[in-house]
């Protein structure tokens, strides 16, 4: 991987991504490729992101050293890029930010977005809160239900949840009904897409604003070190914070990237999300990529212990550097990653969320594995707040069975 | 000839308005499938339209999302469909169009796809999630003769339907509403000049679909295109035993003629 430039300019990379939607959207998808890519060269635009990064989110976040966890491990020098300080708790603002402000130069007024556990449905109700949009975020009946306390943060930010009880009522179904919606109301609403899938343009904006994450963590790593890392690890659902990470890492071949998919209660089970482990390429929601899907090519439901990585599908750049071998995919159970939720608590003071936990699982047992001198980078993607009570129920209910 | 094409030229040189019902196929059971064909077939319908059932039938309302579901709760698969379709294709006459999402395909392989569709005697496919930047994918379709239905929506600009047009087979599918499928009371008011656009440009007929459900809609649809597609009310015509009622919109399409 000397230079590496996809997509190609139909948005493909390699055999993955495309334009799989139905005619209507076209024109807005084209629409939103035309304006991003005049955003890349507009000073005035990178100005007003560069502003609300540092102001608003609190960017940069830091490359954390830590120590506790690299004794503990006896091997490589752990760091964390501490997404989960950034306002809202985790690194989807990055994207919804970005978005916002895409939505506004497209003289939208309307927002919507689809949200499984809740969080790119905060941080989108946020940014739009700050930027005066119109926000319509849509939820699983199941995944309200779950997450109770994030449906009333989205309605405290002035948004609107819409409850969806079609097919399973988790987030591939509040995907679906979201492109309805839009497909219904194109002329003056944008979908902010919360990772890296959907039909391109989505794919390359979401990496390229969350593309922030790796080259701070890049300037900041050979800061203190004048090197690069030897190892990169994030938790990959969707694939964003992952994406974000890995991509200002691609050309630099010395540097190995893991990107660790949800195991749920075991890849021999039917209960994970796996996709790139146990899934095949198919259409999921307008790109081609990998998808957790029976003989008939009837999509499946994902599970994972963490609602953040309980979904089918992997985007299609994710798709493509697994098939080139550039990133090594892997995958945490749902036990392991709350062991190391547990673990990361008690040893640095930090609660992560229940999908970075899948990265730091991971990237423990590699640290183990490298020489002692060498440095390994996990993105602790976001916090675990809102995990608390879930991890509560299921330690409390260990104890009593 | 194209079977499928053969119709439509058929209707045009008896100057009549084509009519294409939808339906899905394995709602109610596949045993039902030949019987509902034949009905069609019997009142009158151009061709139909079979709906392949899918997980995440993202341009569709909830109407053809429950027979959907229904249908896969019935445990089809499209490997069945086919199969079905093949079973009885001596005794159904009337030209059949399948419409299907792409990952159905895909799963299925296109080449297996393409040689069932050509053994069952399938004249088209619909594929509501393929645009034609996506087309080429499922080129082998096209190779075997079999119709590969293109999309035009209100949102497609004038270059983009006279690129969409220049390439178009059987007939162009012009969608009537910027929306899923579904019942509608009523259409925009732009309607008219789209479709009469669109038929100025395309070198094929133009079919109105979505949304039209009551024989006043097919009327008044029909006299800016070639004919027109219903679904969701004809599903649930036969899913509430009001089969008289798609007669009345076959009809509808019969008794305006003008040209």
């Amino acid at each position: 991987m000397t230079t590496y430039t996809l997509p190609d300019g139909t948005g493909h990379f390699g055999a993955y991504g495309g334009r799989f939607v139905p005619e209507t959207l076209m024109a807005a998808i084209t629409e939103l490729e035309e304006v991003y890519e005049q955003s890349k060269k507009d000073p005035e635009f990178q100005e007003q992101l560069r502003y609300y990064l540092k102001q608003y989110i609190g960017r940069e976040t830091p490359l954390y050293y830590a120590e506790n966890l690299t004794k503990l491990a006896g091997g490589a020098d752990i760091y964390l890029k501490r997404e989960d300080l950034n306002h809202t708790g985790a690194h989807k603002i990055n994207n919804t930010i970005g978005q916002a402000l895409l939505t506004q130069k497209m003289g939208k007024k309307k927002v919507i977005a689809e949200t499984g556990a809740g969080q790119h449905g905060v941080a989108t109700a946020t940014v739009c809160a700050l930027l005066k949009l119109e926000c319509t975020i849509f939820m699983g009946e199941e995944d309200i239900r779950r997450q109770k306390l994030n449906v009333f943060r989205m309605e405290l930010l002035g948004a609107k949840v819409v409850s969806v009880s079609q097919g399973s009522g988790t987030l591939k179904d509040a995907v679906n009904e979201a492109l309805r919606y839009w497909v219904a109301n194109v002329d003056d609403t944008h979908y902010i897409m919360g990772s890296v899938l959907g039909p391109h343009p989505f794919p390359v904006i979401v990496r390229d604003f969350q593309s922030v994450i790796g080259k701070e963590t890049k300037g900041q790593y050979l800061e203190e070190n004048d090197s690069l890392p030897d190892a990169v690890v994030a938790c990959i659902g969707g694939g964003s914070n992952a994406m974000g990470m890995f991509y200002p890492f691609i050309e630099d071949e010395q540097v190995k990237l893991y990107g660790v998919e949800a195991a749920g209660h075991g890849l021999d089970t039917h209960l994970h999300a796996s996709s790139l482990t146990k899934g095949k390429p198919g259409v999921l929601h307008g790109a081609f990529m990998y998808v957790l899907q029976n003989d008939d090519g009837q999509i499946q439901e994902a599970h994972s212990i963490s609602a953040g990585l309980d979904y089918p599908g992997v985007g299609p750049e994710h798709s493509y550097l697994k098939d080139a071998k550039r990133v090594e995919y892997t995958s945490v159970t749902d036990d392991e990653a709350l062991e190391a939720l547990m673990l990361l608590s008690r040893e640095e003071g930090i609660i992560p969320a229940l999908e970075s936990s899948h990265a730091i699982s991971y990237g423990l047992k590699l640290a183990k594995q490298m020489d002692k001198g060498t440095g390994l980078v996990i993105c602790l993607s976001g916090r675990g707040d809102k995990d608390v009570e879930t991890v509560q129920s299921v330690i409390g209910g260990s104890e009593h069975e | 000839m194209n079977k499928l094409t053969m119709a439509l030229k058929e209707c045009q040189a008896k100057q009549e308005k084509a009519f294409i019902p939808y339906i899905m196929a394995g709602d109610g059971g596949l045993e039902r499938l030949k019987s509902q064909l034949l009905f069609l077939e019997d009142g009158g319908a151009t061709a139909v339209e079979l709906g392949i059932p899918f997980s995440d039938p993202v341009a569709d309302g909830p109407v053809i999302q429950q027979a959907g579901i229904r249908s896969l709760e019935n445990g089809t698969t499209l490997k069945d469909v086919l199969n079905k379709v093949k079973e009885i294709k001596d005794e159904v006459k009337i030209p059949i169009i399948l419409m299907g999402y792409s990952n159905s395909i895909i799963a299925y392989g296109l080449k297996e796809f393409t040689e069932d569709c050509l053994s069952a005697g399938i004249s088209a496919c619909i594929i509501p999630d393929v645009p034609i930047e996506e087309e080429a994918m499922f080129s082998s379709i096209k190779t075997a003769g079999i119709v590969l239905i293109r999309l035009v929506t209100l949102t497609s600009s004038k270059e983009r339907i006279t690129e969409i047009t220049a390439g178009a087979e059987g007939f162009i599918y012009a969608v009537t509403i910027k929306g899923i499928t579904g019942a509608r009371d009523a259409f925009g008011g732009e309607l008219g000049g789209y479709l009469k656009k669109v038929k100025e440009l395309s070198p094929v007929p133009v079919l109105a679909g979505f949304g039209i459900s009551t024989p006043e809609h097919v009327r008044d649809t029909i006299q800016s295109c070639d004919g027109v597609i219903v679904g969701s009310k004809i599903i649930e015509c036969f899913e509430t035993g009001k089969e008289d009622q798609i007669n009345e919109l076959i009809q509808a399409s019969k008794g305006l003629v003008r040209k």
